[in-house]
């Protein structure tokens, strides 16, 4: 489904991934997970052409996507819930949802729109508020429905769990275990990496912008440096 | 009576020019709400939109066609259709590559594009001012004869008329449409629109487009309503249109309408009440006013970090 080979992404002289290759399989749930600073969203937005790879390789569904523009990216079945959210804090609910299916038909966005709000009935109920008044789970919330709109087959999420309550952050990953039992292609990223591994097929560690372990969720879960290092002992 | 027929007149003539600086200050709000720049170039179209409509209106004459409503209709789409092409032209030219630069820069070459614009015209069109047609003559007239009479001309309520349906329909197109709607959420975060597969480039020259086509609609008007123009004449109405989008709050569309009104009528007023050299004092102290207790404008919002 997606493939990075050896990508060097830079931010000016500083080179933030010292070539990485990853790849996600169609239909599995592959988690990232990595320290502050580590390159995990780098990673990600360089999947999304921005900033773009300096050297390497992004092949989405056979298709070289590396020097595609961020906008061509997004239309390929791939969709983003970035990190912080970035809902547009300013429209309703129901309008930032019809900014992910910007793309789609009304009939489409319709039917789309009616399967978010079952997957998230809280936002049926905040249909037509401003998205900015939410709570910041609601608001994590509308931002994967957001991405949902697009009806992608591939989605792509970074820090989802970031500052939410636990029982929040135990109901998205619920939904996230959802998505891909209706075969949605899952790439997460997460600090929170017991509950990410816990729910992979497959998992990364990102350190310093290399990747340093590659595993299954589980053996990754069971390995004694990840558990020193990420979860805590 | 009189007193307050005085008033009235005054206040007539001031939403009279307010609603036309109105018109002008949406291409300042909105260009700046989507990219976070002035567009220094904007009183420039302004100017080249009553350029063209003149130059519609002349050679309509020339081919013998006196129908009013057809000349205004055809004087005003030709206004709209080279204004528009013009700030499409100036995004194109002055801001779209040196986008993303030192903010000075794209301030430079906006700058840059007007002076280029304006000596263009005045090249082509000669320095001097050239009458324009009133086109619109007559009106109602209040109050008695031998004392103060107030008047209304068709001219003025053509003005209220005109800006009171383009600015309908921008709210309307902002608020419900497909495009609209993308329009509020690129002016809200650009790359989280981009990430979406919106194409930005597209949303950015778009806004510039609607800015300059309701500026070419307010050439017209105030051509007609000025009776003349020149090659500067798009300068001091872009400055008063830039204060009124400020007074308002920059990047607010009903501030931009709100900031217009306020600031004709207090230029009317300070004319009818004062004298006329003090209305720039006035309009530009009142500006200073606003700011300093409000710094956002009177509708702008506070610009808050994101959690």
């Amino acid at each position: 489904m997606l493939v990075l080979e050896d990508v060097h992404t830079h931010y000016g002289k500083i080179e933030a991934l010292h070539g990485v290759s990853v790849e996600v399989n169609k239909g599995e749930i592959v988690s990232l997970i990595g320290a502050n600073g580590a390159g995990k969203t780098t990673l990600l937005m360089t999947v999304c052409g921005n900033p773009q790879a300096s050297s390497g390789r992004v092949i989405l569904e056979g298709r070289d996507i590396t020097r595609e523009p961020t906008a061509k990216i997004m239309r390929s079945g791939i969709a983003i819930v970035p990190e912080g959210r970035r809902i547009f804090s300013g429209l309703t609910v129901e309008e930032n949802l019809y900014m992910g299916g910007f793309f789609n038909d009304k009939a489409d966005n319709r039917k789309t729109l009616d399967y978010v709000y079952e997957l998230f009935p809280r936002l049926k109920e905040r249909e037509l508020q401003r998205a900015g008044t939410m709570s910041g789970g609601e608001q994590q919330m509308l931002a994967i429905g957001r991405a949902l709109m697009s009806k992608p087959r591939m989605i792509i999420l970074d820090e989802p769990s970031l500052g939410l309550a636990p029982i929040i952050i135990q109901q998205i990953f619920e939904i996230i275990g959802q998505l891909r039992d209706q075969g949605i292609t899952v790439f997460l990223v997460e600090q929170n990496a017991h509950q990410a591994l816990n729910l992979a097929d497959r998992g990364y560690v990102l350190e310093t912008g290399r990747i340093r372990l590659q595993d299954t969720g589980k053996n990754l879960l069971a390995n004694p440096d990840v558990q020193n290092a990420y979860l805590g002992g | 009576m009189q007193d307050l027929l005085y008033f009235f007149q005054q206040l007539i003539n001031g939403l009279t020019i307010g609603s036309a600086y109105a018109l002008i200050a949406i291409g300042y709000t909105m260009v700046y709400g989507i990219i976070g720049m002035i567009n220094f170039a904007h009183g420039e179209i302004y100017m080249i939109g009553a350029y063209t409509a003149l130059i519609a209106i002349t050679g309509l004459a020339t081919l013998g066609i006196a129908w009013l409503p057809v000349i205004l209709i055809v004087a005003l789409i030709c206004a709209m259709i080279v204004s528009s092409t013009m700030g499409w032209a100036v995004e194109r030219v002055a801001y779209r590559p040196v986008r993303g630069r030192h903010r000075l820069i794209p301030l430079i070459s906006a700058i840059g594009m007007s002076i280029f614009l304006q000596n263009y015209v005045h090249l082509a069109q000669g320095s001097r001012n050239i009458g324009f047609p009133a086109l619109i003559d007559g009106g109602f007239q209040f109050g008695s004869a031998d004392s103060f009479q107030m008047s209304l001309s068709y001219m003025q309520i053509t003005i209220f008329i005109t800006t009171l349906i383009c600015m309908t329909l921008l709210s309307l197109f902002i608020s419900r449409s497909r495009t609209g709607r993308a329009c509020r959420a690129v002016s809200q975060d650009i790359g989280m629109a981009n990430l979406l597969g919106i194409d930005t480039n597209r949303i950015i020259s778009a806004t510039f487009v609607i800015g300059a086509a309701l500026a070419a609609v307010a050439g017209l008007l105030l051509g007609m309503y000025y009776g003349s123009i020149d090659p500067l004449f798009g300068f001091i109405a872009g400055l008063k249109a830039f204060t009124a989008a400020v007074l308002g709050g920059i990047g607010s569309i009903p501030g931009a309408m709100l900031g217009g009104l306020i600031l004709g009528v207090s230029e009317s007023m300070t004319s009818g009440y004062l004298s006329g050299e003090y209305k720039d004092v006035v309009s530009f102290g009142l500006l200073i006013l606003i700011l300093l207790f409000k710094p956002t404008g009177l509708l702008g919002k506070p610009e808050v970090e994101k959690i």
